[in-house]
């Protein structure tokens, strides 16, 4: 068994890391899908408010793609159409009928259906959104099949969910998921793991596994894209998030769309963190609430960000869990001013730079806040970035060409390999603290929009 | 309790600085002492909800706490060279008596040098309506440190003036700097006013000034010594004194001990990088060794390790070389800089008879260098990525 050893990275010490401690959500009266989860997705409504709905009845497709449904995760009524700023469609929400009445789909066994069938199965049920396709992180556009497909097996990011506690009871729909990519590709279904660990995720010895072992990003699927079979100029790759996986061979298995899945409620201000069974969609006040979040500091408030800290996405709690997240994490509000902050030696502030007298107790856990700690400035420290990013990409001349909005310089530097949170640490650890994601997501806009 | 007064204070004044307001002229400045005072309460709005508490102005106060065993050591310097060259032998003695003598010469340097300094700097930021940069909080101390005491405080000005309008701001200020803004300062005093930064006149304070040499005292640095009469200067060599720093020289160079623990404050903190520091030894020693092969000459034959002892060498390798904006900035460039830096300094004090120091001018020739090299090193990366896609 070859290992991938990782060594640029690292783990950033959060508090908030939720024990294995599974709890049944009391559910939420109102779920939704929200364009906003799909990058680059235009949506056109399929339903109007009071139309009834099952789990599986598209709520919208996507205007360039007509095939690709988006559909509800629960029965019961459409009870709101959100929009935003001109009109901008925000959130189609049903208000749920608490049956859970599913569309019945086609059983389809992966391995001897036509692969046509088994992708318009997907379609149909609103699954494809969840086949991403590298370079840029869409989904998957209809028709160009991938030369390998990757599944990350495990989460790296602070505080983030055990994927093999998530999907303990999920094998036998792990197998089924995999057989059906299998079948949407020439080439290798790909599964990455965490060494040294043995869970279910071991167990699934219908892909090719792979095993990884290094701090964080090592658990983001571009990081081991990358080891495995990196992608260059031309090459067309998936991935699946793994617990999507699963929910895809459930459809497979039981010919039911069943959007139920295992979050976690971790970061400093979650009251013992811990795991929670939804519906995929609930409303974020159905499990965030005040009574598992610790009351934030006078005049401040909580973030609640659906994600990991580094590179999830800040909700309200009328917004509602997004299609890829699997963890929500909660911080608190960095609005206040530190006297004398740039010079007192502080043990209690979390820097990789030995800067802090708090690199001489490396185990210690810490509650950051969302303070960005300094000012924005030009890109004076270098050779730091490097450190974080285990690929062999020179981050900040990527990101400079992002900035520039240089295509050649981009496309040469490895714009096709990275997404915006695979360069999150370099992000969180910049002394300029330069809007590294940004750049890069804006980089990635570029090049969709000037060579398609 | 206290913090909360001060707190209220500034934020009773911001209106009469913000644009607008009475004196919003002094925005810029309002805004850097703000700042300096207190880390300011923004929070992150897109990507990482959570950032390391490291900012620059953080980095950049470590860098200047390195430089402080360096800055005490060159004050008591120049207080012993001074006392030794008039032939005190009871003030040689007194430890605290030598500092203070340093440190009353040395004050007017370093206040001339940042209030010039901040003040373009501050103008600059007013002017294009951006933050002061913290850049200049080091460049302020690394110019007194390398100058000779005796420099006038007129040529001091005037060299940060022409070095952070031309060699920074011009360029789009702090970071987008191709040279060490503070060796350009000295490289102008150096070609502009030559007899005040070179010879055995300057490095001591004395001849006019309050006292006279004694007969036969020579205050030249151990490289003029060198340059000028080799044979005898190695007759006797003085490691110990070398190391220690009992010399005359720049400022802040003499001591290698004093520069040693401003390096490993820079190691241990992770601001200067390890790669830097060390292939710029290894390419004067190397350099060294090769001339002792070639040989011929008493400077040539000297023991290579000699070179990273005497003049500017360790303080240029480790405050100025490791300049992260000017030093090459990929892995592989660290080191091929580092190395020609070290190599190209020890060549042209060997053979360069018209130069007995060379660390600036290497450096600063090697800042010109590095994105050339970086260029070339990325080069590869692109290749390797468009080779493997063949395969």
């Amino acid at each position: 068994m070859k290992i991938i050893k990782l060594r640029k990275g690292l783990d950033i010490q959060l508090q908030g890391t939720p024990l294995p401690k599974l709890i049944e959500a009391c559910g939420s009266d109102t779920y939704a899908v929200a364009p906003g989860d799909f990058e680059g997705v235009v949506p056109k409504l399929l339903v109007r408010e009071g139309n009834s709905v099952k789990a599986g009845s598209p709520l919208f497709f996507d205007k360039a793609a007509e095939q690709v449904l988006f559909c509800s995760p629960v029965s019961g009524v459409v009870s709101e159409i959100r929009r935003g700023e001109k009109r901008k469609l925000l959130a189609v929400v049903v208000a749920t009928d608490g049956k859970n009445e599913s569309l019945e789909f086609k059983i389809l066994a992966p391995e001897k259906a036509l692969r046509e069938a088994v992708a318009g199965v997907l379609m149909s049920a609103g699954m494809w959104p969840m086949l991403i396709q590298r370079p840029y992180g869409r989904i998957a556009t209809v028709g160009e099949w991938p030369r390998a497909i990757f599944v990350s097996g495990f989460d790296s990011a602070p505080c983030a969910p055990d994927m093999n506690f998530i999907l303990a009871g999920e094998l036998e729909n792990l197998k089924a998921g995999i057989e059906v990519l299998k079948r949407l590709t020439d080439g290798k279904v790909h599964l990455g793991l965490k060494a040294g660990t043995d869970g279910v995720l071991n167990r699934v010895t219908n892909a090719e596994q792979h095993f990884f072992d290094g701090p964080h990003p090592a658990g983001n699927v571009g990081v081991q894209i990358h080891h495995i079979d990196p992608i260059r100029k031309g090459d067309v790759v998936w991935t699946v998030d793994v617990q999507n996986l699963a929910i895809i061979g459930r459809l497979f298995k039981t010919g039911r769309v069943d959007m139920t899945k295992i979050v976690c409620m971790s970061g400093p201000q979650v009251i013992n963190p811990y795991y929670l069974r939804i519906i995929g969609g609930a409303e974020i006040k159905s499990f965030v609430m005040n009574s598992n979040i610790k009351p934030p500091r006078k005049g401040s408030g909580a973030r609640v960000v659906c994600g990991s800290a580094l590179s999830g996405r800040a909700v309200t709690r009328e917004e509602f869990m997004g299609f890829y997240s699997n963890q929500i994490t909660v911080l608190e509000e960095g609005d206040h001013y530190d006297f004398f902050g740039s010079f007192a030696p502080n043990t209690n502030k979390f820097s990789v730079s030995r800067t802090f007298l708090s690199w001489l107790c490396p185990c210690k856990k810490y509650s950051l806040d969302t303070n960005v700690n300094g000012g924005e400035r030009p890109m004076l420290m270098t050779g730091i970035w490097e450190k974080y990013l285990p690929m062999d990409i020179h981050p900040m001349y990527l990101v400079k060409a992002c900035i520039a909005g240089n295509i050649d310089k981009m496309e040469a530097l490895g714009i096709y390999e990275v997404l915006p949170e695979d360069l999150a640490l370099c992000e969180f650890v910049d002394p300029s603290k330069t809007e590294v994601q940004e750049a890069v997501q804006n980089g990635i806009n570029l090049m969709i929009k000037e060579l398609s | 309790m206290i913090v909360k007064l001060i707190r209220n204070v500034v934020e009773g004044v911001k209106p009469t600085f913000e644009k607008g307001g009475r004196l919003g002229f002094l925005h810029s400045l309002f805004d850097a002492v703000d700042t300096l005072l207190f880390l300011p309460n923004t929070v992150t709005r897109r990507g990482s909800h959570i950032r390391d508490a490291v900012d620059l102005k953080r980095a950049l106060i470590v860098v200047v706490i390195a430089l402080i065993p360096a800055l005490l050591f060159g004050m008591y310097n120049v207080g012993l060279q001074h006392f030794r060259a008039v032939g005190d032998v009871a003030a040689q003695a007194s430890v605290w008596g030598c500092w203070w003598y340093g440190f009353v010469r040395m004050l007017p340097l370093i206040v001339v040098s940042y209030a010039v300094g901040l003040g373009i700097e501050i103008a600059f930021a007013q002017k294009r309506g951006h933050e002061v940069s913290e850049g200049y909080f080091v460049t302020g101390m690394l110019i007194p440190l390398i100058m000779p005491i005796d420099v006038p405080l007129w040529m001091v000005a005037l060299a940060v003036a022409f070095s952070v309008i031309f060699c920074k701001e011009v360029f789009g200020g702090s970071g987008m700097n191709v040279f060490n803004p503070a060796l350009v300062a000295r490289a102008f005093v150096f070609f502009a006013y030559t007899p005040f930064i070179s010879g055995d006149k300057v490095w001591i304070r004395g001849a006019g000034k309050g006292g006279e040499y004694i007969d036969g005292f020579s205050g030249a640095t151990p490289l003029t010594q060198l340059g000028e009469n080799a044979g005898d200067f190695l007759a006797e060599p003085k490691v110990w004194d070398w190391i220690v720093g009992t010399i005359p020289g720049s400022i802040g160079e003499t001591s290698v001990i004093a520069i040693g623990i401003g390096a490993v404050i820079l190691l241990v903190a992770g601001v200067a990088s390890l790669r830097v520091m060390a292939s710029v030894f290894a390419g004067g020693w190397l350099m060294g060794l090769l001339f002792n092969l070639i040989g011929g000459s008493p400077v040539m034959e000297m023991p290579a390790y000699y070179h990273l002892l005497l003049g500017g060498f360790a303080f240029g390798a480790v405050f100025m070389a490791t300049d992260p904006v000017t030093a090459a900035q990929t892995g592989w460039g660290k080191v091929i800089v580092g190395l020609l830096t070290g190599a190209l300094a020890v060549m042209i004090r060997v053979v360069n008879p018209g130069y007995p120091e060379g660390m600036m001018l290497a450096i600063l020739f090697m800042n010109a260098m590095a994105p050339l090299v970086d260029h070339t090193v990325v080069g590869f990366n692109i290749r390797r990525r468009t080779k493997l896609r063949r395969a």
